[in-house]
């Protein structure tokens, strides 16, 4: 160190909640990071007037003085990438919490600093590439078993590309412990299971895909509704109450993407030890084998600092990008965005900066669309196909949606998941709206999901149609009642009550119904509208509608979802065949009655 | 608190200031002076009181002065930086006694003994070293056990609105909630923010006469106490409530009353140091300093301790999409809504059975927990509760003669699911099995065919089969 540097040694020169400014920082770079005061609380350069910086603290500033000595690293907030990220618990700023809990007990303490990833840790790795190869960047070097379901490829860094000069052969390794050497044409590189990756930058990708293969949540609200893409953005706005929370954890359990990442964003505590104690015991519908072990979670709960907070998303998604970089199709679940619109704005206001809406920063629809356009389905370095779904809760104040983050939101996402206040008081859950929710989607997965059912897209529109026409006649229903309805329109409204109860309420508790197969949802669907269309061919022939409520078949077709488990389409067959019996027979009776009644008609 | 050979003793002073506004204070050259430090100011008369420090740059320190401005000048303020943030003496030896909102002791005794001094911001709960709440905490009330099951370590606001029976609601809830199994009692952490003498006379007088008393710490920064020190009464009992729980292995249960006043506080001094309003005038910031409160319950791994947090907040205009219903109900595991309606037509509690929820109640019932049917019961009421509302805003428009007998067995079910499931006395102390079989009872009133969420084994077992049920009578006095 120089002695002119020596003279301008940062320090501190002013404290207001999480923001700090400090001088001596002439030479300090946006976004970088710096330890402020002794504890050495971690911060970023968040602006840069002359020497003098503005900093963004991620812990608490509480008894920090002015005079205190601020530490530059020299490099823009970056994550740990490599093997062991899988099953982990991390905070926003991807400090490990089983870490900080060993080292600080049960309560998150100022200044711990924990590595990412455990560095003593020994992996099995396995080379795929000989010396001599060409490797490109984002090349898979080797691999090693990160978890039963997770193989975790080993890759070259994105700037790394050349001649691969030497590797090790296999056997066990260190997170730091050179496996290869590359000769690029900087000079020779060395590779390690290690690469860390600046959180605001997006990974580099070959190109960008058209989406076709739609991500299967289990859920039949949005898979047969509302589907999303594996690569696609969707948004679920509610207000408090609505179950976003639950919504999001069903998806995270059950969607067939490779890889889970929870960002637990300015919510509660006791959610994400919801998430900890619950996903080891939960299998994978397809795998058998626990949840745990594809997914990794970001906790920052609403009473950590706030402007770990606003970091936490980034640090999420550059997770997924690293995962997604091996061609795999890895799905975010950010819970909520809403709360790091919060900290943003919180930040904002600190920084004295200019309010737009409601106190929100102007670059809030730029900052969201950054964080959606990370996701997509893409062509990696390495030329794989893999995606990277993004699903975003949102909670707008007073249940409003005409609020800015949901409005700025609706605009990066193509798919739009409105939870109901009203269905969710009735406890109707998902309470996602079939009126007012939509997907862009349809079309593009609809390809796939002809291989279910080839009529897949007539169903989901005579159903919707049902439940769309339904909606009007409760308009007539609500001022005079449904007596006065003709029984064609009454039985609109009895299938439309099916739909609701048997198909679109899904428990998210229940053995059989927590998780329902493409193949089931399709069973399912199709057994309602032949009811509605048997029906209503009786109620043509004069039968009335409350014959056709009674049916035995009635109750079975509603309790289907719980009753019979995914495996047991069968017995969906079964119940088919008993509404087509039991309708024959109630026609037999009524054209006999007819017959009995008035003499034939007919010529 | 502070004696003079104290002051004496701490040595820099700085005199004077060059602002001073609503409850901010600004001292200008100060040296060593650390952010968010607790600040001794010296008022021309000699008399100390309490601030914080807010915002501090080399040159000056904006102070907020916990106990009110009024007195203070310029020229002759001493104020002096006692070198650490805000912390409160802690000893189990507190119970059984009154306290002021900063801590000090307002019921003429003596300082309790105590060995830890706690900082009152607190730290946050690791959420790996959280232990997830699952034991259900009777009540008593069937409303709330029935339907919003609590459990130890939840919070669980109660939203209400002026007029309502907020106060004597959480009374009962505080003197009947115990576990199932076990005879363990509640010690009692309250906090009473902004409210009137008479209220804070309620609980006390509640407290004793049930016997609470000698388990129970009070806290209360009262309406005519100045509103800033509002700020730090809720940090002050959580930070005991902590030391009761996790230090010395109590199971507590915080009342926190009334938190719009609280956040009134907060707005005020938002608007004195000129941050830029959110909604309704509150600070941008309302959403994350509110969860540094109500964050403050739950369990923690490896201690025997809990805190359960009922915090009562009084809706302005009744409107739950205010700011501080709003926020609240988004930190918090669920809200007990009370309801004018139903206050009004003499259902007491008068809890309103659809807006109220309690988000943990899933993993707190159920089989292993209270009794097999419990979830799906409860589940099968909000559904028909809900169906009855629509019935009735039916009925208003056509008339109640020309609903259909199935409408109509619906309003006898509504009608009977507030007098005798909701509706109970305000001694009247319900097991939870009482709880369930009422509840079963009020659901027989509707034909078996209609409850469409409940299994045929668990409509075999506890349905009522009655012939009453399946005949049609005129429903009488339930409309909306």
């Amino acid at each position: 160190m120089t002695t002119s540097e020596k003279t301008v040694k940062p320090v501190v020169t002013r404290i207001s909640g999480p923001i700090v400014t400090a001088v001596g920082m002439h030479e300090a770079q946006m976004y970088e990071v710096v330890q402020v005061g002794d504890l050495g609380l971690v911060g970023e350069v968040v602006r840069l007037i002359g020497d003098r910086a503005t900093i963004q603290v991620y812990e608490d500033t509480t008894m920090v003085k002015p005079g205190a000595p601020v530490l530059r690293t020299g490099a823009p907030l970056s994550v740990w990438l490599g093997p062991g990220l899988i099953g982990n618990i991390y905070d926003g700023i991807q400090r490990p919490l089983p870490g900080i809990q060993a080292r600080s007990g049960a309560w998150i303490r100022r200044g711990e600093k924990v590595d990412s990833l455990d560095k003593e840790r020994l992996w099995t790795f396995e080379p795929d590439a000989r010396v001599g190869e060409t490797v490109s960047a984002g090349q898979a070097i080797g691999h090693v078993v990160e978890t039963p379901l997770v193989n975790h490829l080993v890759m070259t860094p994105p700037d790394i590309e050349g001649i691969l000069r030497s590797i090790v052969g296999k056997g066990e390794y260190g997170l730091l412990d050179t496996l290869a050497v590359v000769e690029t044409s900087a000079g020779p590189r060395e590779v390690t299971m290690l690469q860390r990756w600046p959180v605001r930058e997006p990974r580099p990708i070959l190109e960008r895909l058209r989406i076709t293969e739609p991500l299967i949540t289990g859920q039949r609200i949005i898979d047969t509704f509302f589907p999303i893409g594996k690569g696609g953005a969707a948004a679920i706005p509610g207000g408090f109450g609505t179950g976003k929370t639950i919504t999001q954890h069903q998806l995270a359990k059950w969607s067939d993407a490779d890889i889970i990442v929870f960002i637990g964003c300015g919510e509660r505590g006791n959610e994400m030890t919801e998430v900890l104690r619950e996903f080891p015991e939960l299998k994978d519908p397809r795998s058998g084998r626990p949840l745990m072990e594809r997914t990794i979670l970001i906790a920052n709960t609403s009473n950590m600092p706030v402007a770990a907070r606003e970091v936490s998303i980034y640090t999420g998604i550059t997770l997924a990008e690293y995962y997604r970089d091996m061609g795999l199709s890895v799905a975010v679940f950010a819970d909520s965005t809403s709360r790091w619109a919060e900290a943003l704005r919180e930040l904002a206001a600190r920084l004295e900066e200019m309010p737009a809406e409601e106190g929100f920063p102007a670059s809030l629809p730029t900052r969201l669309a950054q964080f959606y356009e990370r996701g997509g389905a893409v062509t990696t370095l390495a030329g794989k196909q893999a995606s990277v779904s993004i699903v975003g809760a949102v909670s707008p104040p007073g249940g409003d949606f005409s609020e800015p983050v949901t409005q700025h939101t609706r605009r990066f996402i193509r798919c739009f998941w409105a939870l109901d206040t009203e269905l969710a008081n009735a406890r109707h859950y998902p309470s996602i709206h079939w009126l007012h929710s939509y997907s862009e989607y349809v079309e593009d997965v609809g390809h796939w999901w002809k291989k279910e059912a080839p009529n897949w897209t007539e169903l989901r529109t005579q159903a919707l149609t049902i439940l769309q026409k339904e909606e009007r006649l409760q308009q007539i229903v609500k001022l005079v009642g449904p007596d006065v309805l003709p029984d064609s329109q009454r039985l609109i409204l009895f299938i439309a009550e099916i739909m609701k109860d048997g198909f679109l309420a899904q428990s998210a508790f229940d053995e059989n119904d927590m998780y329902c197969t493409p193949e089931k949802q399709v069973a399912l669907l199709r057994t309602m509208l032949a009811l509605h269309d048997r029906g209503h061919e009786l109620i043509q022939k004069g039968v009335p509608l409350y014959r056709i409520r009674s049916l035995e078949c009635v109750p079975k077709i509603l309790r289907a979802k719980a009753a019979f488990g995914n495996k047991e389409l069968e017995k969906m067959a079964e119940l088919d065949k008993m509404v087509n019996e039991e309708m024959d027979a109630l026609a037999k009776e009524y054209i006999k009655e007819a017959d009995l009644i008035c003499t034939p008609i007919s010529k | 608190m502070h004696t003079d050979f104290e002051i004496e003793d701490r040595g820099l002073q700085y005199v004077g200031s060059s602002r001073i506004e609503g409850p901010l204070v600004v001292v200008e050259k100060v040296l060593d002076a650390g952010y968010d430090e607790i600040v001794e100011i010296i008022d021309p008369t000699g008399h100390s009181r309490l601030g914080r420090v807010l915002d501090v740059s080399e040159t000056q320190a904006v102070v907020q002065v916990l106990e009110g401005t009024t007195g203070l000048s310029n020229k002759a303020m001493r104020t002096r930086f006692l070198g650490e943030s805000f912390r409160l003496p802690v000893s189990h030896e507190m119970l059984g006694r009154v306290f002021d909102g900063l801590g000090r002791p307002a019921d003429g005794g003596p300082p309790a003994l105590c060995a830890d001094r706690n900082d009152v911001n607190g730290m946050p709960i690791n959420p790996y070293a959280r232990r997830y709440p699952r034991e259900f905490i009777q009540t008593g009330l069937s409303a709330i056990d029935g339907m919003n099951a609590l459990v130890r370590g939840q919070k669980l606001p109660i939203f209400s609105g002026n007029g309502l029976p907020h106060d004597r609601v959480s009374a009962q809830i505080v003197r009947q909630a115990r576990l199932l199994e076990e005879e363990v009692q509640f010690s009692i952490v309250f906090a009473a923010m902004g409210v009137k003498h008479d209220v804070a006379e309620f609980f006390i007088r509640n407290f004793r006469d049930s016997g609470a008393l000698a388990r129970a710490v009070m806290f209360f920064s009262l309406a005519d106490a100045p509103s800033v020190e509002r700020l730090l009464t809720p940090r002050v009992a959580l930070t005991l409530a902590e030391h009761l729980a996790f230090d010395c292995g109590q199971h507590v249960l915080v009342l926190l009353t009334d938190m719009t006043n609280y956040c009134e506080s907060l707005r005020e001094v938002g608007t004195a140091r000129g941050e830029i309003p959110g909604r309704k005038g509150y600070p941008g910031y309302l959403y994350s300093d509110l969860a540094s409160i109500y964050e403050r319950a739950g369990r923690i791994e490896g201690s025997p301790g809990s805190i359960t947090q009922m915090a009562i907040l009084t809706m302005p205009a009744d409107d739950i999409s205010h700011p501080v219903p709003d926020l609240t109900g988004y930190i918090t595991e669920g809200q007990v809504v009370l309801d004018r309606d139903l206050f009004q037509r003499g259902v007491y509690p008068p809890i309103a059975g659809l807006p109220s929820l309690s988000r943990l109640m899933k993993d707190g019932v159920g089989e292993g927990y209270t009794r097999e049917d419990h979830p799906i019961l409860a589940s099968q009421l909000f559904a028909c509760y809900a169906y009855v509302k629509r019935v009735r805003g039916l009925a208003d428009v056509i008339g109640e003669e020309e609903l259909s007998t199935l409408d109509k067995q619906y309003l006898r079910f509504g009608e009977a699911f507030e007098t005798r499931f909701l509706n109970q006395g305000e001694y009247e102390n319900r097991s939870i099995e009482e709880t369930l079989e009422l509840g079963w009872e009020v659901l027989s009133t509707l034909p078996r065919d209609e409850l469409h969420r409940v299994s045929d084994s668990l409509l075999n077992k506890y349905y009522r089969e009655s012939e009453e049920g399946m005949v049609c009578v005129p429903a009488g006095g339930a409309s909306g």
